[in-house]
């Protein structure tokens, strides 16, 4: 996509970057990671931030499915159940996967994909890392001290006037975390619009780019209107204001409405970054253009414009107008139409192309085939008389796990993959990462599928105790998301094994284009030593493709294994010679 | 090993839903299909170094966009308008035919009041096969979810506002009542059963007052109407207007307008505001000197249960949508307010009911 030839190595810049300064051994301090405007330090103090709380909530969720292997389970009491379950859904929701790929890969990549330096606002950036921190330190003692009894959704009165749990602290901690997303949402978008690159064009944007654009607007969108939804509810609880307790004329469905307005959106804030991880990936593995560009470009556009509009499909059984749920419906049997588009371009992206099979390949596979069950499975919701059944059943929670952890949790593993050597400078081990990557695979169907019969059957979510004739089905959910577990404790493994012994990665490992490539890995604190002109579309793989075709794979930087004897050679205060091409078959 | 895949189906809607839902399910299975085969095969047989033509890749191409966005929108139109067909009955207006139960959701207990019959159950609901029932429901505390599965049946059942579902059970037998709505630390434990009854077990469940249940032979107008007399509704809202305030005779179904200007048809959730907080609703022309009965058990307060019997009641003063057709032969639209036509009407409903 840049006037940058075809091999990067030969350019210079390439060859064992160990060696070379680096945005990670520029400085050792604390302070120079803790009061750093660097985008890229940011992101990685934001991806330790979300690998903590992920676990987190992982541990709670883990806690969920042992009390459901049994029907009337005995180890926890039902305030700890319905604790665990809605610290499950706050910390996962609020506090992972809203801020994941914006504020870790969006962060990192989004200013090096269009040619900048950094970010538009870089302390505003950095103010956004510690709200999330504050709000996470909050939110996390109020969970352990005490914990919270209303679900994620905090629906009135009971989260106002019935719970006597810790409502107020979580609530603020989320208020607080909310502004972290629209500092990063506006960061985005000025950078976006202010700092791409001489010859970047907005077509000529990576898909990832176009993602983190539309992400963005929905966040600086959304996020105020649950803020001071929340905010209210934190009013009515502690000083009385009478807005959603219907005791003294407020209107608990008001509260639904304004909560769904962000909250429905939140999940394409969620899927959005994926989807454009996956588009990397599929056009970087296929050698091949995405196939439909625009499409799938603009179709980023309405999911994040129509996202908003389609929030009363959540209400379908409250006794909001039955004319109402029509429209709803009818609009999010619409927003299905630019899903669907995204997902046959992905899959046609690889006809006819030269397809390197490597782990973030098959995660972003896996990932098109759980959104694809996830998406449909969404139909059955907005079908209105089956949504009658179907609401607050089990089948939504296999639906939105097939969509935010089959969907946004799969993509963000096929971008960790994708740019983990970007960004560490290291290689993980190719062949544990396939093998995590299909055990997450079936772990996560063996989870959630036999959620989607529950639901069907009639299993109401949220509860603790439930009719003994569902248990087989709680087991064998029970029992995949164990295999689930393995299947993220051994990347967790892996890639903190590679940052000391992984071999060293080359500046281009997959032969993909875009800006990020150029550059040396890890790339250094500015970025570019001079900015970068544009001058071809996204993924022009044409030359890659016939030279691999032609069998040259020349362009293809091999890994520096750790400790070989040109390592050593290498000092740290040297400059790097630009040798790579021998290193190269 | 039990591995159930579907709920039992015991009313006029499950046969519907079903069959829409596994249309989803085919579709479902379709498409993913279709894109599961696409996914696997290109990456096998274009996998790096096999030898196969890939003469003109192509990197877009606007028929194949349009079939692949059009034809899903067409089918997912089909879906919506078949989906919005039960949905409009399940909360659309219930039979005449219909019999009426109130339901009272609190913290962690369902409390029916059948009110033709007056009988009283907690968590367990008796009905007749056959016959349609409009379930009338409040919340005492927060947000519960009436949910039968057998009968594919959700509705929440809100705090301060009724809502309302029918349906006709079809199918003789004994069937989960769940609560959907999270509703605090006992919510899974809130749950109870629907019997569907043959005729006969039903009249002898009657007969016995609802068995061992509690029992109540008063129907709930009967109840509603010596409450109307114990709050002292009936010195300003009896027979005929009163300088304080307008009758009910015939006011349920009317259209009135507000001191405000507002116009709003008196149903239930209009009368509950009327009791509760007169002066949110006042009619125009009367002097708003109602004071209201707030929700409670206390000393000029009305419990929930007590309001479904007074508006029970009111109700059975005549409904002037009934008789509206017959009364608009006669009086032509500009002739009378609505106020003076309501009356009118009531007047000659109670002539032929007493």
């Amino acid at each position: 996509m840049s006037s940058i030839p075809l091999n990067p190595g030969a350019i210079g810049t390439g060859g064992r970057t160990r060696a070379r300064e680096n945005y990670l051994n520029i400085k050792h301090t604390v302070s120079s990671w803790l009061l750093t405007a660097d985008h890229k330090r940011i992101a990685v103090l934001y991806m330790i931030s979300i690998s903590v709380m992920f676990l987190f909530g992982g541990v709670a969720a883990a806690g969920i499915r042992i009390a459901l292997v049994r029907p009337h389970d005995t180890f926890f009491s039902s305030e700890t159940y319905n604790k665990l379950f809605s610290a499950h859904g706050i910390i996962m929701v609020f506090f992972f996967l809203v801020p994941s790929i914006p504020a870790t890969l969006g962060n990192f990549l989004l200013p090096i994909m269009i040619g900048a330096r950094d970010l538009a606002f870089p302390r505003l950036n950095l103010l956004s890392w510690y709200l999330y921190m504050f709000g996470a330190v909050l939110v996390m003692g109020a969970i352990m001290f005490g914990g919270i009894d209303t679900g994620w959704t905090f629906y009135e009165p009971y989260s106002s006037v019935y719970s006597n749990t810790n409502v107020v602290a979580v609530i603020v901690g989320v208020f607080i975390a909310g502004f972290s997303s629209i500092a990063t949402g506006i960061n985005f978008l000025v950078t976006v619009h202010k700092m791409r690159a001489p010859g970047l064009t907005w077509f000529r944007l990576p898909l990832f780019v176009w993602a983190m654009y539309a992400t963005s607007i929905i966040i600086v969108l959304g996020t105020p209107v649950v803020a001071i939804t929340l905010l209210m509810v934190v009013l009515e609880r502690v000083f009385g204001v009478c807005v959603f307790n219907p005791a003294c004329g407020g209107d608990p469905i008001l509260f639904e409405h304004l909560f769904w307005f962000y909250s429905h959106p939140a999940v394409y804030i969620m899927i959005l970054p994926s989807m454009g991880i996956i588009s990397e990936v599929i056009a970087c593995f296929a050698r091949k253009r995405i196939f439909g560009y625009e499409f799938v470009a603009f179709s980023s556009m309405a999911i994040a414009l129509l996202g908003f509009l389609v929030w009363g499909h959540h209400m379908f059984v409250t006794g909001e107008s039955m004319y109402s749920g029509m429209v709803f419906s009818l609009i999010t049997f619409l927003i299905a139409v630019p899903s669907a588009i995204k997902v046959f371009n992905w899959s046609a992206t690889l006809y006819k192309g030269n397809v390197w099979l490597t782990s973030p390949l098959i995660f972003a596979i896996g990932f098109i085939l759980l959104f694809t069950i996830g998406g449909l499975t969404g139909l059955f919701l907005a079908s209105l008389a089956v949504d009658v059944h179907l609401n607050m059943t089990y089948f939504v929670v296999a639906h939105f796990h097939y969509v935010m952890v089959g969907g946004a949790i799969f993509g963000y593993m096929a971008g960790l993959h994708f740019w983990w050597p970007k960004i560490t400078g290291r290689m993980y081990p190719e062949g544990w990462a396939m093998l995590s990557a299909f055990i997450m695979f079936i772990g996560f169907n063996l989870t959630f599928f036999p959620q989607f019969i529950l639901g069907f059957d009639g299993m109401p979510r949220r509860y603790h105790f439930y009719p003994p004739e569902f248990q087989m089905w709680n087991i064998l959910s029970s029992a995949g998301s164990s295999v689930l577990a393995v299947g993220m404790v051994i990347p967790g493994i892996y890639f903190l094994w590679s940052l000391k012994y992984g071999a060293f990665a080359p500046n281009n490992p997959w032969g993909a284009k875009g800006l990020e490539w150029t550059i040396q890995s890890p790339p250094p604190s500015h970025n570019f030593d001079t900015v970068p002109i544009v001058t071809e579309d996204a993924y022009a793989y044409e030359a890659i493709y016939a030279a691999e075709l032609a069998g040259d794979y020349s362009h293809v930087e091999a890994p520096i294994p750790y400790l070989s004897t040109t390592d050593k050679q290498v000092s740290v205060e040297s400059p790097a010679s630009p040798n790579s091409s021998e290193e190269r078959k | 090993m039990n591995f159930p895949i579907m709920p039992q189906t015991a009313s006029n809607y499950a046969v519907s839903i079903d069959d829409i839902y596994f249309t989803l399910v085919t579709l479902t299975v379709i498409f993913t299909g279709i894109v599961t085969l696409m996914l696997l095969v290109f990456s096998v047989r274009y996998r790096r170094g096999s030898r196969v033509s890939r003469k003109n890749p192509s990197t877009g191409n606007l028929y194949m966009e349009l079939t692949w966005s059009i034809i899903p929108m067409l089918l997912g139109l089909w879906i919506y308008g078949w989906s919005a067909i039960p949905y409009s009955r399940i909360y659309g207006d219930p039979p005449a035919n219909a019999s009426e139960i109130f339901l009272i959701g609190k913290r962690w207990m369902w409390h029916f009041q059948h009110a033709n019959s007056g009988i009283r159950e907690n968590n367990e609901l008796h009905l007749e096969v056959g016959k349609p029932v409009k379930v009338t429901m409040i919340s005492q505390d927060v947000i519960h979810g009436f949910y039968v599965p057998a009968l594919r049946l959700k509705r929440d059942c809100l705090p301060g506002r009724y809502n309302t579902v029918w349906f006709r059970p079809n199918k003789v037998g004994k069937y989960y009542l769940f609560c959907s709505e999270y509703c605090g630390t006992n919510h899974s434990e809130m749950t109870g059963y629907v019997y569907v009854m043959s005729p006969q077990d039903y009249a002898q469940w009657k007969a016995n007052g609802g068995s061992e249940h509690l029992a109540k032979t008063e129907t709930t107008v009967e109840i509603g109407h010596d409450l109307f007399e114990k709050y002292g509704c009936v010195q300003c809202h009896g027979d005929q207007d009163n300088v304080h305030g307008p009758t009910m005779n015939g006011i349920y179904g009317s259209t009135v307008r507000l001191a405000n200007g507002q116009t709003l048809t008196v149903d239930d959730n209009f009368l509950r505001t009327a009791i509760i907080n007169p002066q949110a609703q006042r009619i125009a022309g009367w002097p708003g000197v109602m004071s209201g009965f707030p929700v409670g058990s206390g000393d000029g307060q009305i419990s929930e249960e007590n309001l479904l019997d007074l508006i029970s009641y009111i109700k059975s003063l005549g409904n002037v949508q009934q008789v509206d057709t017959a009364a608009a032969q006669k009086v032509t639209a500009k002739s009378a307010t609505v106020r003076t036509s309501s009356h009118n009407a009531s007047q000659a409903t109670k002539g032929q009911s007493r």
